[in-house]
């Protein structure tokens, strides 16, 4: 293992501005597109990329080659390719750092990946707080257009493809694939279960959903070949690199890449160790949909098998690192309260059953919890499975990980009547409601 | 009534797309920044230019979180209250705002200025506690940077970005 990992998805990052056009050619970038299109046949591609072991990056992990093997060759026209900018996962601000870093690779992995499925169209779908880096590719979209790498018979391959910027309104259930398909169509952003994507998925057609990050591995992958993507890799079953962020109570937060399977406190040393007088307690391993990761794991590998098989998830790779001072019971009900809120409203257990754990969270943390209220957030918890789509058992997660790690902690709130640590764990915002009279009006943000 | 150029300018929207309703969202943006907020009116324009029902029109806009169906101020202050930014808030920034502007979560100052809203994580983990006004990033955030970029918002005309 050498000491300094080879950089793949960001090594044209700089500290100030993306990476031009020039500079990405400069370095091999679009040398894949003009050594594949109508050089390699579509299969080739889907193939190479399933050899390559690469699996989606946008927290479920589904491998990228199988995903796209979905859509057969005899599929309905015209096919969609869904580039996912959505990235609200709490915690996940990968994608960003991405796409301001180096933009053309992340629109030559897009161009490539519709080629293995033949999709004659691209919908960026980004969220509005990223609109900087809407306007960023749509620029970069222009320059590549002009450089004939986009619109009709790219690079006289006969292949024609064009890609658009979607620009979503808000709400993390738009980064479900279905949903965001959903969103798209100018309907309510609801899953949908009852259809497969590859069949029919935007406008009835076959249609592909993929984490940005996903698809801007697959110019390496063209370029170098499958076995040069999986040797990247610290694990025997892992492949690429990673975009691991890192947040909380660290020195130098920031997105690493590094060989997937790097280990976990090999990613807290590069962001520098934990802050000043800080001491570590917990990790969520991979965004607010995991569940926290206590001490005894520190020296995990970051990579879906490895995580797998002691019980954990690599979601999207966002690390967000607890202290011993921040207490956890205040943690898990901030981000329930998100899901709550976050819930589409779609199914009951969903809609239901968060708020509830929201309840029984908040009477803990300020001090009214109850002996009885442990078994029963589990049991909740675990309801969460029955929902409709993977969101709920995603809320679920941290509340079990508190429960399967922290339980000393709750019960600490117990005894003490109220939370050991010194905040309230949340803010009063409701409570704040009668303030000094002011002539305002009070609109809802629903 | 909806001056005539914007109302071009959505048709020319409408008509260029292959699929009207793919341009809902745009569509709710150019009425929103129009009217300062998703207005009433606004939902009916909405309905006519999209051959939607208002109905359909409040189904969509009653669900994001960037669409503002009452009226909020000039500025759109979103403070991000994600488990990172959340971490931060020994003394919370959200609170902190609020005491100074004198508003509770989803209020407007009384001169128009400035709405305060919760908003989910803004994906700006990395600078926490952070915020946007008007789609603008701010951050990582202490009180005393909150009390300069309001001063500043306060004295200087400034068009900042509002997430389109
Ligand atoms: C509630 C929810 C939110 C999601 N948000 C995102 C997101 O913001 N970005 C993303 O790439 N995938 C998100 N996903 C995963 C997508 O459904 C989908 O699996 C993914 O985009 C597929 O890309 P991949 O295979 O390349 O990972 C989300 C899933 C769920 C259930
Ligand atoms: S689990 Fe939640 S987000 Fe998913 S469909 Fe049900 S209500 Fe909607």
């Amino acid at each position: 293992m050498n000491n300094q990992p080879e950089l793949v998805l960001l090594k044209n990052r700089r500290p100030d501005r993306p990476a031009t056009i020039e500079e990405y050619r400069a370095g091999g970038g679009y040398a894949a597109l003009a050594a594949t299109l109508g050089k390699r046949s579509p299969q080739e591609v889907c193939q190479l990329v399933l050899d390559s072991g690469l699996r989606g990056r946008g927290g479920a992990g589904f491998p990228a080659g199988r995903k796209w093997a979905g859509v057969k060759e005899d599929a309905e026209f015209p096919r969609y390719l869904i580039p996912n900018t959505d990235e609200m996962e709490p915690g996940t601000f990968k994608d960003r750092v991405l796409v301001n870093a180096d933009p053309h690779l992340v629109i030559e992995g897009i161009i490539l990946s519709a080629y293995a499925v033949s999709a004659g169209k691209g919908i960026f779908f980004i969220r509005p707080s990223y609109e900087m880096d809407a306007e960023l590719i749509e620029r970069e979209l222009e320059v590549a257009r002009d450089a004939g790498f986009l619109g009709g018979n790219i690079l006289g391959s006969g292949f024609s493809f064009d890609l658009e910027v979607h620009r979503s309104a808000g709400r993390y259930i738009c980064g479900e694939a279905s949903a965001q398909v959903n969103a798209i169509m100018g309907k309510r952003a609801h899953p949908n279960k009852e259809v497969h994507m590859a069949h029919q998925g935007l406008w009835g057609k076959p249609t592909i959903v993929n984490n940005v990050e996903t698809l801007s591995c697959v110019p390496g992958i063209l370029r170098q070949g499958p076995e040069w993507f999986k040797g990247l890799a610290r694990t025997e079953s892992g492949a690429g690199t990673k975009l691991y962020c890192v947040s909380g109570r660290v020195c130098k937060p920031d997105v690493f890449e590094m060989p997937i399977g790097t280990r976990l406190s090999e990613i807290l040393d590069l962001a520098g160790g934990m802050c000043p007088g800080a001491e570590f307690k917990a990790v969520l391993p991979g965004g607010a949909s995991t569940e926290f990761m206590p001490k005894k794991f520190y020296d995990v590998e970051m990579d879906f098998e490895p995580l797998k098989a002691v019980g954990h998830r690599l979601g999207t790779g966002a690390i967000i690192v607890f202290d011993k001072n921040t207490c956890l019971v205040g943690a898990t009900l901030n981000l329930i309260e998100y899901f709550a809120r976050e819930s589409c409203g779609f199914c009951t257990p969903c809609r239901e059953g968060l708020p509830y754990i929201r309840d029984l969270l908040w009477r803990i943390e300020i001090g009214e919890g109850k002996e009885e209220y442990i078994p029963l957030l589990r049991e909740m918890a675990r309801h969460m499975d029955r929902s409709y789509c993977a969101f709920a058992p995603g809320a679920a997660a941290p509340v079990l990980g508190l429960l399967n790690y922290f339980e000393e902690e709750i019960r600490e709130h117990l005894s003490q009547k109220k939370c050991p640590y010194k905040g309230l764990g949340i803010e009063f915002r409701d409570s704040l409601i009668p303030m000094e009279k002011t002539e305002s009006t009070a609109p809802e943000n629903s | 009534m909806l001056p005539q150029e914007i109302r071009e300018n959505i048709q020319r929207l409408i008509e260029a797309a292959e699929r009207p309703r793919e341009q809902v969202i745009n569509v709710f943006y150019i009425l929103q920044k129009h009217y300062g907020y998703f207005s009433d009116e606004a939902v009916r324009e909405a309905a006519a230019l999209l051959k939607m029902t208002p109905l359909e029109v409040e189904e969509m806009a009653t669900f994001y979180d960037f669409l503002y169906r009452e009226p909020v101020g000039k500025f759109v202050i979103q403070v991000c209250d994600g488990v990172v930014c959340w971490m931060f808030h020994e003394n919370s920034i959200f609170d902190y705002l609020c005491q100074k502007l004198q508003v509770c979560a989803g209020q407007t100052t009384a001169d128009g200025l400035f709405t305060v809203l919760p908003t989910a994580c803004i994906g700006f983990c990395d600078r926490a506690p952070a915020m946007l006004i008007n789609g603008v990033f701010y951050g990582p955030l202490t009180p005393a940077k909150v009390d300069e970029i309001i001063a500043q918002l306060r004295s200087e005309h400034c068009d900042l970005v509002i997430c389109k």
